[in-house]
């Protein structure tokens, strides 16, 4: 967890002079009361409304929507991006990782800023770039239309699209994990004679694994949750390019609540592993950055 | 200052015993170029290559302005309310321990988490008029879903996490012998508060304010279903952006994609420069 009382700390202030007043405890029950209020509105109904809804006419109505060919295209269709994009991240991220943080050299700020850039970029945004690169009216759209290479409305326009949105995830966690943990292990190895691959396979790798591990599961639940980007170049052909999330939008503009809102608590489901993955890698000590 | 006069004396690679930094900053450098950098380029000669009176009659037109004071005002609304119950989240989390803390605390990651369309569909169902939440506010006259009220609750919920992991560290940063002190010297519990704790919290409630601002602005997934998208009301800037790709003006898309890649440079800017304020006070301020 990013900073959640320590033991320690709770009894300390719970020792002070004058904490037990009515008013203070008071307070604290307000506090506490608005806070799981405001939370209540805003995340529990609507996590709670998606299963609800989906169950709503009946756990055969539920299952009956995973028979869909269209929903199982999807669900296809975003474990594959998935399978390339987060590979392709992590590669990347360590690289940059490892680039950034075991060498000093000019224009270092400048160098990360760059890699954290997607991160401040509206998704729609995203897609809409690699329209203007790939599209018909784009840069590569005459010469790709030529040769009978299609990227926009096809998967390696919702491939790119995803990488382009999940880019920084892993490198993010990677660089202050890297800086923070600093290079005489690796020093050592390499004085002693090992290689550079060597070095980084035994000495690097397992000193930032739960680093790599919390950055890889966050990307891959950004890459399968993608909505934004991927609806700019996916053109929506249903059985084809339909993702999961947007196959959700279809099923719902359909008025298909149930068929919308089953795919739907697949995703939920999706996230809240994720969060579980999460909270069991803070519990070794690791904290995300 | 004194680091970019230094940064001048540093040779372009300091050498080191260790090996890749070839390999590493080729394939980083390559690999950033062609994802981000070579595209976000095309977006902008894009832009530059339409006709001046074009990107000004696109970027300007009522439709646009419409679009932007509803991104950026709805934006701004969500973000001041993540100022006000993200801080208070982030104190009960941090001072007062209670049953189901630790769940909550993990539950404040689920906006990160959970596709964006899916919390659309699910904050409409719950807020439409006929809504468990949506028909009490109705009884008392608010309309939420398909107004600008819906787009704010959506971007709410999107800002939230980063305010409230922004302010929590800092949180429990505050240390504990600085407020013992002052009330040992008869500082009343406001005072403390208002001369210890606060300004050790502000200036993260300012980055935490800038980045939900920032993530709100771009937001799609999870307002088009709350908004209604309705031209001229209920119509963010990225859905008018969606629209000009979908009706193959390119250069209006990407004039209006430009307008909003400004902003969000601007507002990732101003996050570099807080944080490094934050750090300078924190150093000023000694150990």
């Amino acid at each position: 967890m990013a900073g959640g009382p320590s033991q320690a700390m709770l009894a300390e202030l719970s020792s002070r002079p004058g904490r037990d007043t009515w008013l203070s405890s008071l307070l604290r029950w307000l506090l506490i009361g608005i806070s799981l209020l405001f939370l209540a509105a805003l995340l529990i109904a609507p996590l709670i409304t998606v299963f609800a809804t989906a169950l709503s006419k009946g756990i055969t109505a539920y299952l009956a929507a995973f028979h869909d060919p269209d929903t199982l295209s999807a669900i296809r269709l975003t474990l594959t991006t998935a399978a390339i994009v987060v590979p392709a991240n992590t590669v990347f991220g360590l690289a940059a990782a490892w680039c950034i943080a075991k060498f000093e050299f000019r224009g270092k700020a400048f160098f990360t800023t760059l890699i954290d850039l997607p991160m401040a970029v509206s998704p729609v945004i995203a897609g809409l770039i690699y329209v203007l690169v790939f599209g018909l009216q784009g840069w590569f759209g005459g010469w790709l239309q030529d040769h009978n290479i299609a990227i926009i409305f096809a998967l390696p326009g919702i491939i790119i699209a995803t990488m382009f949105v999940t880019f920084p995830y892993v490198a993010r966690e990677l660089i202050p994990l890297m800086q923070q943990l600093g290079n005489d292990e690796e020093e050592a190895a390499i004085t002693l004679g090992a290689g550079g691959w060597l070095t980084f396979f035994r000495v690097t790798l397992p000193k930032v694994r739960w680093g790599l591990i919390y950055g890889i599961i966050l990307c891959n639940a950004r890459a399968m949750g993608e909505f934004g980007a991927v609806s700019v170049v996916s053109g929506h052909i249903r059985g084809l390019t339909n993702t999961l999330p947007l196959h959700v939008e279809i099923l719902y503009r359909e008025y298909n609540t149930v068929g919308a809102f089953a795919v739907a608590s697949l995703l939920t489901l999706l996230a809240v592993i994720t969060l579980v993955i999460k909270t069991l890698v803070e519990r070794r000590g690791y904290k995300g950055h | 200052m004194a680091a970019r006069a230094a940064a001048g004396k540093v040779p372009l690679v300091e050498p080191s015993i260790l090996p890749g930094f070839g390999l590493t900053f080729g394939f980083t450098t390559f690999f950033l170029s062609a994802i981000v950098l070579i595209p976000l380029a095309a977006l902008v000669s894009m832009a530059a290559s339409s006709h001046w009176d074009d990107f000004v009659h696109t970027v300007f037109s009522e439709r646009a302005l419409a679009s932007y004071r509803l991104s950026f005002g709805a934006s701004l609304v969500a973000a001041s309310i993540n100022l006000v119950f993200g801080f208070i989240l982030a104190w009960t989390l941090v001072r007062y321990d209670f049953p189901g803390r630790k769940l909550i605390d993990a539950l404040i990651d689920l906006p990160f988490a959970l596709p964006t369309a899916v919390s659309g569909i699910a904050l409409t169902t719950v807020f439409a008029q006929n809504g468990w939440l949506g028909h009490y506010l109705a009884l008392g006259g608010i309309k939420v879903a398909y107004t600008w009220i819906g787009v704010t609750i959506a971007l709410t919920l999107i800002g939230m996490p980063f305010m409230v992991r922004t302010v929590q560290p800092a949180l429990a940063e505050v240390q504990s012998d600085l407020e013992d002190a002052a009330e040992i010297l008869g500082a009343s519990r406001f005072y403390v508060f208002r001369r210890i704790i606060l300004p050790i919290v502000v200036p993260a409630m300012l980055t935490g304010f800038a980045l939900a601002f920032a993530r709100a602005v771009g937001e799609y997934g999870s307002v088009i279903f709350i908004a209604g998208n309705l031209p001229f009301k209920t119509e963010i800037t990225p859905v008018l952006i969606v629209i000009h790709l979908e009706e193959y003006d390119y250069h209006g898309a990407a004039a209006l994609g430009c307008v909003m890649l400004s902003i969000s440079f601007l507002g990732l800017w101003a996050i570099n420069h807080l944080q490094s304020w934050r750090r300078s006070r924190f150093a000023g301020a000694g150990r």
